[in-house]
């Protein structure tokens, strides 16, 4: 008796063993997964020719030189813009998607989701379905316990290192690490992510499962400010359903609901709810339900939909007898569709504008000037020229605004100030001493116009010349 | 049996822990058991991570700022030299090349270069800038290096007998010349039309006849018939705009001719390597004036 009112503030994970499941969304998360799973390991592989100098794979974050390529797109460190604006677009077309079909993000394209279901098909070919795992799992130790679960954990490490080891091909060129890894050739750092990695893969696919969605994820937590009546949300029809209750053929359907109480719904759900009691936080809209219930219905000869895709205004409608309807336009919807659009247009402005050659001048803050045996002034400069195209290139330097000025280029070498080299893909940085024989007043704008020698790209930059302390 | 002996809040159906303030009970949600072994594990390794690293501070004060030292023995000043070492290891790539290359082939040489003045600039911010500034561009009695106008000469070679020896100095082989005081030798109206005559020539006017032989027989020796100097005994250019007492006025001339004023530049010979002289002669001559 004392033992029972004891309170357990902590509580064992409950072991899920979700049913195979077949029907639409089964189908379309089966292709989903493939998709998904094709992209992220096969992504890296693409190659995408731009030319000498510069890799030649189409996703690739290099970290050692400071640069990331997608496809058309290459960024510089200083253009981690183009990033946040990326992933503030992501954010809000899930928040679009959320508020428009409900949490179909978690059910079916979260990495957490898909990877926990691939590693349930390796369970399940191994061990069987739920109920020879569950009876497996409590039968004594066995050769034909421990090799099925052998295979199983072996199988789950595998993929887990496939997974960490596609993740490290996005940071290097992939055929290259490939080869060092086969060699046993890597660095620490490339070792110690795909080691983190394998095990977080085969530690959260493997066992945390719906402990993610349910206890770690933040979204899972916020989505329902992104819910109205409108939503789609994965709906037990109650007024149909019940009462509840065990049917033999034969039976008549008067005077009692369709659900039989088969608990087919709650067998297959891979977070371990029952969609009857109503919308839960735990539920990743996945619609395995959907596909377990409406399989009952056909062989009931029923009609199918008695756990749906439905939203809750048109539950209300239904009970006052009134005609569903399907609202996609509304405030939120239209607020998400209008932030999209401003930074999609945002984005795609910036990336086609985006010029080859960019020209920055910094004047020297000490000494500001210096004056020369016979009066005139000099402003000390230093510059620093983007070459974001993939060749070598030379620039000129002129400037304009100060009468008579003479540049002359401080550096190693005879560098003339109308042949400035600069490397593909990279900055070159010169010191440039600009004298000003005749001076009119102490602060004149100077502007330094720079450019290509062989080509029609040009950039300015405007900038101060000083000629005496004040 | 046992259900009923639970506390059940009956709004929610969740189990209550029994507690009840002001008619407002507590639910027990229970957390994941995983998270109390997450909270375990973290406080495993904060226990590994006192053995590896320093941690606590003891009253004997082992470690390099007292306290337990830690298995790996790790300070940060054991970094900070591990570091240092591993730039060394990098200099001395270049600096065996820089040894044997000659100013000319530095300039010349775009790695050799930076090396120099990457090297130079750090010297002489920690040596030269208390006199020259910070930007080199001096003061009052001390030269301003970025302009092209050199008491000693501003070639590679003269600046860096200049760092090395420096100027009246107490080294041997030191520049030691200096100006001597006229107060002595000459009038007063004498050194007042010397001063006419030099301001005159600074400003290319005609020159008054009275500062004609003054000049020739006292001054040209060291500053030239036509004031422009002579770099290698330290006589400065009278003519140009750049003056190191002052700014070139007539009674500034005269309290110069009267009772000259001499800097004085330390020797570094010692103080500073042949390297480190050699990369602050490159650092000099580039600030803007070298010849």
């Amino acid at each position: 008796m004392q033992n029972h009112n004891k309170i357990k503030l902590f509580e064992k994970q409950k072991r899920i063993y979700s049913k195979r499941a077949w029907g639409r969304y089964r189908k379309i998360k089966w292709v989903i997964m493939i998709v998904t799973l094709g992209i992220y390991y096969l992504a890296p592989w693409i190659r995408w020719d731009r030319g000498p100098n510069v890799p030649d794979q189409a996703i690739l974050i290099d970290i050692l030189h400071s640069r990331a390529y997608f496809f058309l797109i290459e960024i510089w460190p200083q253009e981690i813009y183009y990033i946040a604006a990326l992933l503030i677009f992501a954010a809000v077309t899930l928040f679009l998607i959320t508020s428009l079909f409900g949490r179909v993000w978690c059910g079916f394209f979260c990495p957490q989701t898909v990877w926990t279901d691939l590693f349930i098909w390796v369970e399940r070919i191994f061990q069987g379905d739920r109920n020879a795992r569950m009876k497996l799992d409590k039968s004594p130790f066995s050769f034909n316990k421990f090799w099925r679960k052998f295979a199983t954990h072996i199988t789950w490490l595998l993929i887990s290192l496939a997974t960490s080891g596609a993740w490290v091909f996005y940071f290097n060129d992939a055929p290259t690490l490939m080869e060092n890894i086969l060699n046993f050739d890597i660095s620490f750092g490339v070792a110690s992510w795909i080691v983190s990695l394998t095990l977080s893969t085969y530690l959260m696919a493997g066992y945390a499962r719906e402990q993610v969605c349910t206890y770690m994820c933040p979204y899972a937590r916020f989505q329902s400010a992104m819910f109205d009546k409108d939503s789609l949300i994965i709906s037990y029809d109650k007024q149909r359903g019940e009462p509840r209750g065990k049917y033999k053929s034969g039976d008549s359907w008067d005077g009692r609901g369709h659900c039989v109480n088969c608990t087919a719904c709650v067998q297959v759900c891979p977070m371990g709810i029952d969609i009857r009691d109503g919308l839960q936080m735990e539920c990743i809209a996945c619609g395995m339900c959907i596909d377990a219930c409406n399989g009952i219905m056909r062989k009931l000869s029923l009609p199918e939909g008695l756990v749906r895709y439905d939203t809750i205004r048109n539950q209300q409608y239904r009970k006052q007898g009134k005609q569903e309807s399907v609202r996609v336009l509304r405030s939120r919807t239209i607020y998400y569709s209008l932030i999209l659009l401003v930074i999609g247009s945002l984005m795609l402005y910036n990336l086609l504008t985006r010029s080859l050659l960019e020209l920055h001048v910094i004047h020297d803050r000490n000494p500001l000037f210096v004056k020369l045996s016979d009066n005139s002034i000099r402003n000390g400069y230093e510059i620093k020229i983007l070459n974001k195209s993939h060749y070598d290139k030379n620039y000129s330097l002129t400037v304009s605004g100060i009468d008579n000025a003479m540049i002359r280029i401080q550096g190693a070498g005879n560098i003339e100030s109308n042949n400035l080299p600069v490397y593909a893909n990279s900055t070159g940085s010169y010191r440039v001493f600009v004298t000003a024989v005749d001076m009119i007043s102490n602060r004149n704008q100077i502007k330094f116009l720079l450019k290509e020698n062989d080509g029609s790209l040009s950039d300015e930059y405007i900038s101060v010349f000083i000629s005496e302390d004040n | 049996m046992s259900q009923n002996n639970k506390n059940i809040d009956e709004l929610s159906n969740v189990e209550t822990t029994g507690h009840e303030w002001d008619g407002i009970k507590e639910l027990n949600n229970p957390s994941p058991r995983w998270w109390l072994w997450v909270f375990f594990l973290t406080c495993i390794w904060a226990i590994g991570y006192w053995v590896v690293y320093p941690a606590w501070p003891t009253l004997s004060g082992q470690g390099e700022r007292g306290g337990t030292k830690g298995r790996q023995e790790w300070t940060q000043y054991k970094e900070l030299r591990q570091q240092q070492e591993a730039i060394l290891t990098i200099k001395a790539q270049y600096l065996a090349k820089f040894q044997n290359s000659s100013f000319k082939e530095i300039m010349n040489d775009e790695s050799l270069y930076k090396f120099a003045i990457a090297g130079g600039r750090s010297i002489f911010k920690e040596n030269c800038a208390t006199c020259h500034g910070t930007g080199g561009s001096g003061s009052h009695g001390y030269p301003n290096l970025n302009d092209d106008d050199w008491i000693w000469g501003g070639s590679f070679e003269d600046i860096y007998s200049t760092i090395k020896y420096g100027v009246r100095s107490n080294h041997l082989d030191t520049k030691t010349l200096a100006m001597p005081e006229f107060s002595d030798i000459l009038s007063k109206d004498q050194v007042s039309d010397i001063a006419e005559y030099v301001v005159n020539l600074t400003k290319g006017k005609n020159l008054p006849k009275k500062g004609i032989v003054l000049y020739k027989e006292n001054c040209a020796y060291c500053h030239g018939d036509k004031g422009t100097g002579t770099r290698e005994i330290g006589a400065p250019n009278l003519v140009d705009s750049i003056w190191l007492y002052g700014d070139g006025s007539k009674d500034q001339i005269i309290s110069q001719i009267k009772h000259p004023k001499h800097g004085v530049m330390p020797y570094w010979k010692e103080r500073l390597s042949e390297d480190a002289i050699r990369q602050l002669t490159i650092f000099v001559h580039s600030l803007g004036g070298g010849k």
